[in-house]
């Protein structure tokens, strides 16, 4: 199966080569990073997780949301998704790889990151999230295999894979639960000690995954022979729509309990997000962008007319996606920094290195997402002919 | 310690009897004597919970001192890059008002108030520090509470920062060798991509030195010792007067005091 990502026409080598170059940028800058340390970055005392720990928390969810297509599917015989299940479960395991790979390149010492299994500490959940994500790569890799090899011979999956599936549907639930209570269980960081950062962090999942699923579903129609159907694609909107309405209402919920019981350790985060503190907002641009996105793309999603029309369910996808990625992967992990336990309000930006290694983890990911896809597709392709 | 010392030597002693010949043995068991009656250990200080008290008054009292940060990075290593990004701290100012944000109010004296305050690893009975290191890197000694960091198995990725609640550690943004003012020999220095802090300076403690902070500060503001002795200095200050702690309310059990 494998090999059916070495055949294809010009657009796809172009496109690859893209890739690498982007890909080889960022293992460039990251060499760089390597040798002189972290101190490369924007991250300072004040301010030490940044753009590469706020992209893995992202992408945590984008993973996550797979369970969007596999639940309904298996879980509820959902034929209509039986089409694009597979690119969900592909999606999940490049989103993962770039989790990975964002923690990687976020350590200081690298080389030992061996030492997370050698020293195992029950007590940090950061043992439990890599468990977890680890556990969560391996499910989709075997699930996504077999799957697919069954389906190239024509013949039904082997009995023993749909426990594994169902277990990938709890299993898909806790490395975003994990990955939120990374951060929530920190009493030093009132930003995060929110009991519904996990159902937040899911609201989100549930709602950018999916609408990047249609955006790739739409790109696939647009250069592929491979057509989804509109009846998935709607459905999948409709699921946008929910879990982002969802979403809006949990920030609501949080702004509420943090601007009303007006306790400052509280407030102070969000002043800094949406007003600036002491004088510094480089963030209030984007999150104030953030809410605009979400407001106009539930809009465009509760109104079926344009939730019907690719043209605006398009806009409304990458509206959302937006939204969610500014929050997430701006906003939500640095602003737990700011202001610092001693109240220093201390901004951080990336640097370029830091853009340019992260582009290239992004690179690794669309190249996987790349590849996988082609190999799905040319194998629908040869059942086809 | 000092009896494993002498064990071992007695089976080189041994060794070397069994292969070399009756005055070489001689020669080598009596030079080995020498040298350990040359520079007998002082005994380690120890406790069952070491704790400090800070006397704010006399801080206050002493003005813009520094003796305490100065003499403790010196002796650690610490360096110095000028530049706040990079910045490594274990024991530092920091005005009144940030210390004890929750004991900030509108009226409080203004002496007090933006007076510099030592602030340095807490070294907390419950730290969330050890609570969330992936790698067991950082712990907190059973035997006198010292909340310890190993340099060698700390793999960087910053969540004891992110934890703890009191600003306490550092991170070695960058090669930090280049930026230390006077290499102290007896010291380990670190590389880059690790975290580091204030451990009480049990390395000092092991050889029966006081903290450094402690035995540099003029003014006498800093008081370390045993707060489960009764008869400690440090039980001693605390009986007398008022003393608070840094953000009680997170239950992380302070054990650096502030006298007010």
């Amino acid at each position: 199966m494998l090999e059916n990502a070495l055949r294809g026409g010009k657009r796809y080598w172009g496109w690859i080569a893209v890739l690498l170059a982007v890909i080889f940028l960022g293992f460039l800058a990251y060499l760089r990073q390597y040798g002189y340390g972290l101190g490369i970055t924007g991250l300072s005392r004040d301010v030490t997780w940044g753009f590469y720990i706020a992209q893995f928390t992202f992408l945590v969810g984008v993973a996550a949301s797979a369970v969007m297509v596999v639940l309904p599917y298996y879980l509820h015989d959902y034929k209509a998704f039986g089409k694009i299940t597979i690119l969900g479960e592909f999606l999940a395991v490049a989103s993962v790889v770039m989790c990975m790979t964002f923690i990687f390149v976020d350590m200081g010492q690298p080389l030992r990151i061996l030492n997370v299994f050698l020293h195992p500490s029950p007590r940090s959940l950061m043992f439990w999230d890599t468990i977890s994500l680890g556990g969560y790569l391996v499910l989709n890799v075997i699930i996504s295999h077999v799957t697919l090899g069954a389906e190239r011979k024509s013949v039904a999956p082997p009995r023993w894979i749909r426990p594994v599936i169902i277990l990938s549907i709890p299993w898909a639930i806790s490395i975003h639960t994990v990955t939120a209570f990374l951060y929530s269980g920190l009493a030093a960081r009132p930003f995060w000690m929110t009991a519904i950062l996990a159902p937040r962090f899911l609201a989100s999942a549930f709602s950018s995954g999916p609408a990047l699923l249609i955006l790739f579903c739409l790109i696939l129609r647009r250069f592929t022979r491979f057509d989804a159907g509109d009846k998935p694609i709607q459905k999948l909107a409709e699921i946008v729509t929910y879990a982002m309405a969802i979403n809006v209402f949990f920030v609501l919920v949080e702004l509420f309990t943090a601007l009303y019981s007006n306790i400052p350790h509280d407030t102070s985060h969000f002043a800094y997000l949406f007003l600036g503190l002491n004088g510094k907002n480089a963030l209030m641009p984007w999150m104030w962008g953030s809410a605009v996105l979400a407001v106009g793309s539930l809009i465009l999603l509760f109104n079926p007319a344009t939730r019907h029309r690719t043209a605006t369910l398009v806009v409304a996808c990458c509206a959302v996606f937006a939204s969610i990625w500014i929050d997430k992967g701006l906003g939500m992990v640095v602003t737990g920094f700011i202001p610092s336990p001693l109240e220093a309000v201390t901004e951080y930006s990336p640097t370029l290195p830091e853009l340019l290694i992260s582009a290239g983890v992004y690179g690794v990911g669309l190249l996987l997402i790349t590849g996988l896809y082609k190999i799905a597709l040319s194998v629908r392709r040869e059942l086809a002919a | 310690m000092s009896v494993d010392r002498r064990r071992f030597l007695k089976i080189a002693g041994l060794t070397t009897l069994a292969v070399a010949s009756g005055s070489a043995r001689k020669a080598l068991t009596a030079d080995a004597a020498d040298s350990t009656m040359a520079t007998p250990p002082s005994p380690p200080l120890t406790a069952q919970r070491w704790a400090m008290v800070v006397d704010i008054r006399k801080c206050l009292a002493a003005g813009d001192c520094r003796d305490c940060t100065l003499a403790c990075h010196r002796v650690h290593n610490v360096p110095d890059f000028g530049n706040p990004k990079d910045e490594i701290k274990w024991i530092w100012q920091e005005p009144f008002e940030r210390v004890f944000a929750d004991q900030e109010y509108e009226h409080l004296e203004e002496a007090l108030k933006h007076a510099g305050v030592p602030v340095l690893c807490n070294h907390c009975d419950n730290p969330p520090c050890v609570r969330v290191c992936p790698t067991g890197s950082t712990w907190k000694r059973e035997t006198d509470g010292i909340v310890m960091m190993d340099w060698h198995r700390c793999i960087g990725c910053r969540y004891c920062v992110a934890a703890c609640p009191y600003g306490s550690r550092s991170f070695n943004w960058r090669d930090p060798r280049p930026f230390i003012k006077e290499l102290e020999p007896e010291f380990p220095t670190r590389m880059r991509g690790v975290v580091e802090k204030c451990t009480f300076c049990e390395e000092r403690l092991a050889r029966g030195k006081p903290l450094a902070c402690v035995e540099a500060c003029k003014h006498k503001a800093l008081t370390f010792g045993d707060l489960e002795d009764p008869d400690s200095e440090v039980r001693a200050l605390l009986r007398e007067g008022f003393a608070i702690r840094r953000r009680p309310s997170l239950g992380t059990q302070p054990e650096v005091y502030y006298k007010l």
